[in-house]
């Protein structure tokens, strides 16, 4: 069953083209990746799902319904973990997702015995009333995972997961993703790790300057271009997945 | 276009200020407590003493309701400029805050409606403090308080309009330089706007901080002829500027 369906989806921001004329489908339960270098419109995609961005062309439909008509009822059923910490600051790891839970009109009651659960579920029980800047990078990356599973979310999108991570805090992360896989949740993620890409996702979309120039199982595409997915990347753009990430990563 | 606003949801925003707020109260109260309680005393006492009686009034009694209208005035600003800037650009709060079914209007409505509370609350804590200061003549005063969130509410349209467009915090600069003291200087709250070159009185008529002030004065001292027409011309206000924060920030925040 098609839970996502996306056609002619395009973003311009003035004369640069973020995003164009994608198409893509999304299967529930599947999880589907999009791999490529910062820029190449993973997050610009990932920011539309739930109506930060509006596109310029095309459309997304998610269960079936226009997103810009049934926005809120749509972003009920979303679990949205971003790129950039937005965690609140001021507020003990367990308000968070209290404050969190509000925004989906959970009662009280019910979402303080919610963040409890999430909390054990992604091992931060003990942190429930410290303060959000006393936690490592890796305690506030499983907190944001935490907070996007608050509404029991259908779909979960996340933009760069686990970007940043010390490995031991990245494996965590994988395994809370594919045992939400096995729960017959709905992933899309954006990465440009090849590991993460070959690990969780059933089908890849390969990115290159805001299209779509590849979508398939990661067996299939290592099949028919040879090698892992990072020379898959090489041959399909002629450049290579991690010189971009170093340009990317010496400019920030 | 403009999508109707989910009060409810709006609300969720409000309590996630309120969240916060209580968090922090105990160091920003006391700082908003300050500074109007060291303008009533230099300006009051200080001053006070050289200057003769403003129409039949003593010159820290006439003052102090107007302490009232600015107290109240700037919290709602810091909020709306400083804060919304905050939340939008450095922390993120409102990219967290619009994954959820919140949608931009309701999440405008949440930050115009919680600076205006703030700006009732700071307006109260000023009026208890120059009630202690013996400078409260009329239990009208209570009456204030409602006008205190609708005058708010005008502040944190004009700021947020502000917040919309600035291209950097920074920016803010202008705003309270060339907006907001002339308006705290010349609005009534020190000296009578009547003296002032016709020009200039004209021009305090059209700001809402004037208004706010006469009703502040009106209430405080229990002589309420002709505040009716602050009130309209507050509410009136807030209804002409009620759209222009919804849309520019949501052309500011979606993309």
């Amino acid at each position: 069953m098609v839970i996502i369906e996306a056609k002619g989806l395009t973003k311009d921001y003035g004369n640069l083209r973020a995003v164009d004329h994608v198409d893509f489908q999304i299967k529930k339960g599947e999880c589907f990746g999009f791999l490529g270098p910062n820029g190449a419109g993973k997050t610009t995609i990932m920011r539309m799902f739930y109506s930060l961005v509006v596109p310029t062309g095309g459309y997304i439909k998610i269960f079936g319904m226009d997103l810009n008509r049934h926005a809120s009822y749509i972003k009920s059923r979303l679990g949205i973990l971003p790129q950039d910490n937005n965690l609140d600051l001021e507020l003990t790891t367990l308000k968070n997702l209290i404050v969190y839970a509000r925004y989906f009109g959970i009662s009280s009651s019910k979402s303080k015995r919610k963040a409890e659960e999430l909390l054990e579920y992604v091992g931060l029980t003990e942190k429930a009333h410290v303060n959000i800047r006393n936690l490592s990078g890796g305690m506030q990356r499983a907190l944001l995972l935490a907070r996007a599973l608050i509404n029991d979310p259908e779909i979960l999108i996340l933009d760069e997961p686990t970007t940043g991570l010390d490995p031991h805090s990245r494996l965590n992360v994988w395994n809370k993703l594919n045992e939400l896989k096995e729960k017959n949740t709905t992933l899309i993620l954006t990465t440009h790790y090849m590991e993460e890409a070959e690990r969780l996702c059933d089908r890849v979309a390969i990115m290159d300057r805001g299209k779509i120039v590849a979508i398939d199982t990661p067996e299939n595409l290592m099949g028919i271009y040879g090698g892992n997915l990072e020379d898959v990347y090489l041959k399909l753009t002629g450049k290579k997945l991690k010189e971009e990430n170093n340009v990317e990563n010496n400019k920030s | 276009m403009l999508r109707t606003i989910n009060l409810k949801r709006a609300f969720r925003v409000w309590q996630r200020h309120f969240s916060v707020y209580t968090r922090l109260y105990k160091s920003s109260i006391a700082l908003n407590f300050v500074e109007p309680v060291l303008y009533l005393v230099a300006f009051g006492i200080g001053l006070g003493v050289y200057i003769r009686d403003i129409n039949g009034v003593p010159y820290i009694k006439y003052i102090a309701p107007g302490i009232v209208a600015s107290s109240s005035m700037f919290a709602a600003t810091y909020e709306c400029t400083y804060g919304t800037y905050v939340r939008m650009a450095f922390q993120k709060t409102f990219d967290a805050i619009l994954a959820t079914p919140v949608n931009i209007e309701e999440l405008v409505a949440g930050e115009l409606f919680w600076a205006s509370t703030k700006s009732a609350f700071y307006g109260t804590i000023i009026i208890l403090a120059i009630s202690f200061f013996g400078l409260v003549d009329s239990f009208f005063v209570i009456a204030l308080i409602p006008v205190l969130f609708t005058s708010g509410l005008i502040f944190a349209e004009i700021s947020m309009i502000c917040t919309a467009i600035v291209p950097g915090i920074d920016s803010f600069n202008y705003f309270y330089t060339l907006f907001m003291t002339p308006m705290f200087l010349f609005s009534g709250i020190f000296f009578p706007v009547d003296n002032l070159p016709p020009f200039i009185s004209k021009i305090a008529f059209w700001t809402p901080l004037y208004h706010l002030t006469n009703a502040c004065r009106g209430f405080v001292s229990g002589k309420i002829d002709g505040i009716i027409i602050d009130i309209l011309w507050i509410i009136a206000f807030v209804l002409i500027l009620a759209p222009i924060p919804y849309i520019l920030m949501k052309k500011r925040i979606i993309k």
